[in-house]
């Protein structure tokens, strides 16, 4: 896949900052009147990317097919975002109680450069241990990002970088295809019964 | 009995102690004032409180210092079309008789270039400085890197 220079209008504008951005998985590319249907998260059977957890396991879409499977979309340096979403995520897990241990939970890096392996699974050790993080070249998160119909980017910052990312956690269903989205930051009191729709 | 366990769960992640601190300084409050523990001193930490302005006429915390680090501002995450990003925010109004929140997910204080890692426990001084009301130092409490806040609900209420 070949990588697309793009600004997303409004968005990281105040910085003034440089912005550019990294594969925005053909997302941009679609027309955005067309049907939303054709901007859902595709089913895992028809996706296709090769990432690695911090175990050091491939982890494949079809994988997921079998039981039902949340996943965002993240990167460990953000010190406001990324922990809020994992310690909501902590929190529904926590209150789904053994009905979670049937889920796959996972986070994809946005930003490989630094989220190895190793950085993830020292950070994630600080939240649920059923949570997954996984990373690989940027052409494989972009491919995983383009099935999802996530989009992020790389903005150049204060002589370092931030990512902007879609901030939503995806559900699907045990059969691999798309369930809902959990809203950034949404009330617990929403998140949990979406959580346990789509676990069925 | 949902929100009994959700209680249960912040009081095993925030201490009630420093973090509750209230500093007042003319109209201004300042209180709640924490930060999260970070893995090493290379990522930015994270910088929250609660600032009330019981005076007449509006203010703005225009600027945010600290020794843990040397190169701290203010941001502001913000969602658009579920695109999560976080624009630097020049100054953060807190207008007459209101009170304005730095919590997850909104204003935070940004603290790049760290001194040393944050760990669960430790605290640090930051001056917050407003556009009429000057400067305000407070101290900032350290909890977990999975805290959402401090709990200080437990007087009064
Ligand atoms: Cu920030």
């Amino acid at each position: 896949m070949r990588i697309r220079r793009a600004v997303i209008l409004g968005i990281g504008g105040v910085a003034g900052a440089a912005a550019f951005a990294l594969g925005l998985g053909g997302w941009r590319t679609r027309n955005r009147s067309q049907s939303g249907a054709d901007l859902l998260p595709l089913p895992f059977a028809d996706m296709s990317f090769s990432l690695t957890d911090q175990r050091g396991n491939m982890v494949r879409p079809e994988d997921w097919i079998g039981r039902p499977t949340m996943v965002f979309f993240g990167f460990t340096w953000c010190p406001d975002v990324c922990p809020t979403t994992l310690s909501d995520i902590s929190g529904w897990l926590e209150e789904l109680g053994t009905d979670a241990d049937r889920l796959n939970v996972a986070m994809i890096t946005v930003d490989p450069e630094r989220d190895t392996t190793e950085v993830l699974g020292d950070y994630l050790s600080h939240f649920d241990p059923r949570i997954i993080g996984l990373t690989g070249t940027l052409e494989e998160i972009e491919r995983a990002a383009s099935g999802f119909r996530a989009r992020f980017e790389k903005l150049a910052r204060d002589d370092d970088y931030t990512m902007n990312h879609t901030a939503g956690v995806f559900l699907f269903r045990s059969d691999g295809g798309f369930a809902s989205i959990i809203d950034y930051h949404e009330d617990r009191r929403f998140a949990v019964p979406k959580i346990r729709r789509a676990i069925g | 009995m949902k929100i009994t366990v959700f209680t249960a769960l912040i009081l095993t992640l925030a201490s009630p102690t420093l973090a509750c601190e209230t500093v007042t300084s003319g109209e201004m409050t300042i209180e709640n004032a924490w930060s999260r523990a970070t893995i090493g001193a290379n990522r930015p930490a994270v910088f929250y409180v609660a600032i009330t302005n019981a005076g007449s006429s509006g203010d703005a915390l225009i600027g945010i210092a600290t020794p843990a680090a040397s190169m701290p501002m203010l941001h502001q995450t913000v969602v658009t079309e579920d695109i999560a990003s976080m624009p630097h925010a020049m100054s953060i109004p807190i207008a007459a008789g209101q009170s304005v929140q730095l919590a997850p997910g909104g204003y935070h204080g940004m603290l790049m270039g760290l001194t040393e890692a944050l760990k669960v426990g430790d605290n640090f001084p930051m001056t917050l400085t407003f556009q009429n009301a000057g400067d305000i130092t407070i101290n900032v409490e350290v909890l977990s890197i999975r805290a959402e806040g401090p709990d200080c609900e437990s007087d009064g209420q």
